[in-house]
């Protein structure tokens, strides 16, 4: 039975290179010298560390324990000793450091213990729990932590469950690779994720220039009986494989602004996820290694099963880079992003490892103004006007870009694609994107600020109130003593005069100011200087010896002596 | 008529107790672009009352430091005003930073926790004080009481969370 497939708007169909890193099978990649192993790798709250230097790690273990909301564990992917719980260079384009854990490699490569989980006889909850202890992220490239998205949603069940094995960006064929040679237990991940989510249907799509991992997928699907999953070609167009643009063509439902795809009984994961979930409730295997798409400039392009935490260098020089390479980048040329070194750690997140070189990727042509030919709006996938949110990119007039819906883009780069002025037009949208954010940043801790100096002054004056109005009842206490015992002595000494009911103001502020002194007095007189009383015997006759050398000093001085 | 006058009147009667404006909102809106340091540079103690002078027409625009050359911009967009580069008399502006207590060097005396105008030190008598770095908005009012100066300035780095992409540099190529 043939599927009707929708289509989205705009895309673009680059070269697509991956032939070429598709040729050999899945190699793994000998242990480096040095695993550095950031912390923080998917989306949410900074794992806390659970290491420290000198300690001995197995296999698996974990050195990173989920902090937060939204946050995933990170296990040691091999075992060996912990050299450093320090900073380190993070593949990210800032080049900033981010706290990692950096492990010496025993060559034992030996496991810890694993505990399996048998996701039917487990309630969801704990089974969410048990995929974030075992560090389960998106590996499509988001790294969203995935037990937040394995929750059926408001109506406890999913209509479709839609696996990501497009693979729309060019060089890189990790998914395919996956598809080919892992098909059967990608398919019982699948069968787990669609368990938990209730999904009445799978659906997975693949991009129809990969026709060996549809007929691989198709294979586990008949060999494994289950209904209702189905691999289904999707016409070869990036970008096929965004979550937004697969769930359109395979589904024709199209998520609007502000909407998630759960509201409408689809979830999307990526062939690779389902992969890692399987490992983990089959075999307890937490994520620790993925498959990496090492191309480009390169003699032999191949996929590797990567742990987690090898420098990209040491992977790269298995595929043999050309003497000219200049530069790594992560991901693939349409959303990749360049490395700030050579040796910075394989994550959860890289897919693939470009390897460039000026004339593999020469510069971009001087980028011209904008003729707002519409060549971008044609192109976009998300229905947006780049040209519209370039200019006000471009200018700086962020709160506009927002209303063009800036944060619908998801980067995919076919607008700087096909612009004839060759503006690049991502990197102002990037720009403006994480400007309007740390203007929030910015606007939220000064919403803090005012908060807590307006309780301040609020506090201090009620301080101040509380202070009066306990001095005030003070006062009025006195006064009242002062009052009655005043009315009582002239009474007693005089005889003569009625006791007055109430002073009038001028005396009792005189009464009160007389008792004040008075009890000034006394308590002068009670401090008298206390080192000198309850002395002992000895300490008496010393102080009586001090003081009669001090009387005999002033006669010795006027030379007269005395006795 | 008189029917309609009576309803009509009502009407507005009702707006009038129903959509009532709370304060001045020209001075939320002034106070809303302030930054909230409340470092008191200005010369008023604290934003708002910077706010409500600027509203009443007694300050200049120009006299927020910590607000920088944007808030000035943003201040002038809001009241009109002519922009004005910020006056020097009331500071310069200086990167984004954070107090921090030299733990050896604190004797616990209390002082700075006085002057912190957002209550981001947190200590008592005689007891080591901390900064609550998150709330700390930079006013730098702490190190003037300090008697031992163990507080000092230093500015926030950047962060992978808090790193920005660059503004798109285009590339002149010499003729």
């Amino acid at each position: 039975m043939l599927r009707k497939l929708f289509k989205f708007h705009g895309g673009v169909k680059p070269q697509t290179n991956k032939t070429q890193s598709t040729t050999e099978p899945i190699a793994s990649v000998p242990l480096p010298d040095r695993l550095v192993i950031p912390l923080h790798q998917a989306v949410g709250g900074h794992p806390r560390p659970l290491v420290q230097p000198g300690d001995h790690v197995l296999k698996g273990q974990r050195i990173g324990g989920a902090d937060g909301n939204l946050s995933s564990a990170v296990h040691a992917s091999t075992s060996g000793i912990v050299r450093d719980v320090a900073q380190a260079v993070m593949p990210h384009t800032s080049g900033l450091t981010t706290l990692s854990v950096i492990i010496e490699p025993d060559g034992e490569d030996r496991w810890c213990e694993l505990e399996k989980v048998n996701y039917r006889s487990t309630p969801p909850d704990e089974l969410r729990d048990f995929l974030r202890d075992a560090g389960v992220v998106g590996l499509g490239g988001a790294v969203f932590p995935s037990y937040a998205k394995l929750k059926p949603g408001k109506e406890g069940k999913l209509k479709t469950l839609v696996i990501n094995g497009a693979e729309c960006e060019p060089f890189i064929t990790c998914d395919d690779m996956l598809m080919r040679e892992r098909a059967s237990d990608m398919l019982k991940g699948i069968v787990a994720m669609r368990y938990m989510l209730q999904a009445e249907e799978v659906l997975i799509g693949i991009e129809d220039n990969k026709p060996e991992a549809v007929a691989s997928v198709q294979a586990a699907i008949k060999a494994s009986g289950e209904t209702g999953i189905e691999a289904v070609a999707i016409p070869t167009r990036y970008p096929a494989g965004g979550a937004k643009q697969l769930i359109r063509v395979l589904t024709g439902i199209e998520v609007p602004h502000g909407r998630r795809s759960t509201d409408f009984g689809v979830q999307c994961f990526n062939v690779g996820t389902a992969f890692s979930i399987f490992e983990a409730l089959e075999h307890g295997r937490p994520l620790i290694s993925r498959l990496v798409t090492v191309a480009g400039n390169v003699t032999a392009p191949r996929n590797y099963d990567v742990l987690i935490g090898t420098p990209m260098d040491h992977l790269v020089r298995l595929a043999g880079p050309r003497p000219d390479t200049d530069r790594y980048i992560m991901g693939g040329p349409m959303m990749g992003v360049r490395m700030p070194g050579f040796d910075v750690p394989v994550v959860k997140a890289t897919n693939c490892v470009l390897v460039g070189s000026a004339t593999m990727f020469p510069a971009p042509p001087p980028e011209m103004p904008c003729i707002r030919c519409g060549e971008c709006a044609k192109a976009c996938p998300a229905d947006l006007a780049p040209f519209e949110m370039y200019w006000f990119s471009r200018s700086k007039n962020f709160g506009k870009a927002q209303e063009y819906h800036l944060f619908d883009c998801i980067e995919c780069g076919c607008c700087s694609f096909v612009c004839p002025s060759h503006i690049p037009l991502v990197d102002y949208f990037r720009f403006s994107k994480s400007e309007i954010w740390s203007r929030e940043r910015e606007k939220e801790s000064a919403d803090g600020a005012r908060d807590r100096f307006e309780f301040k002054n609020f506090r201090q004056e009620r301080e101040k109130q509380e202070k009066a109005e306990k001095l005030a009842a003070k006062a009025a206490a006195t006064r009242e003593k002062v009052a009655t015992e005043g009315a009582a002595t002239p009474a007693a000494a005089d005889g003569e005069a009625a006791p007055k009911p109430k002073p009038s103001g001028d005396d009792a502020k005189r009464a009160l100011i007389e008792a004040a002194m008075e009890k000034a007095r006394q308590q002068k007189a009670q401090v008298a200087p206390k080192n000198t009383d309850h002395l002992a015997p000895d300490v008496e006759a010393d102080i009586a010896a001090i003081d009669a050398r001090r009387n005999a000093a002033p006669a010795r001085a006027a030379d007269t002596p005395d006795a | 008529m008189t029917g309609i006058a009576l309803v009509l009147g009502a009407v507005l009667g009702f707006a009038s107790i129903k959509f009532k404006v709370e304060g001045d909102p020209l001075v939320e809106k002034i106070d809303a672009i302030l930054p909230q340091t409340q470092c008191g540079q200005c010369g008023f103690p604290g934003c708002r009352p910077y706010a409500t002078a600027i509203a009443d027409g007694e300050a200049e625009i120009n006299q927020c430091p910590p607000g920088g050359e944007e808030g000035i911009r943003k201040l002038a967009d809001l009241l009109g005003r002519e922009f004005k580069p910020l006056s020097e008399e009331h500071g310069v502006e200086k990167p984004k930073s954070v107090a921090v207590i030299d733990e050896a060097t604190c004797i616990g005396c209390t002082l700075c926790i006085q002057a912190c105008p957002v209550d981001a030190i947190v200590g008592a008598a005689k007891q080591l004080h901390t900064i609550v770095a998150a709330e700390c908005t930079g006013c730098e009012l702490c190190l003037a009481p300090c008697p031992v100066d163990c507080i000092t300035m230093e500015a926030i780095t950047e962060t992978v969370d808090t790193w920005k992409w660059r503004y798109p540099v285009v590339e002149i190529k010499a003729a």
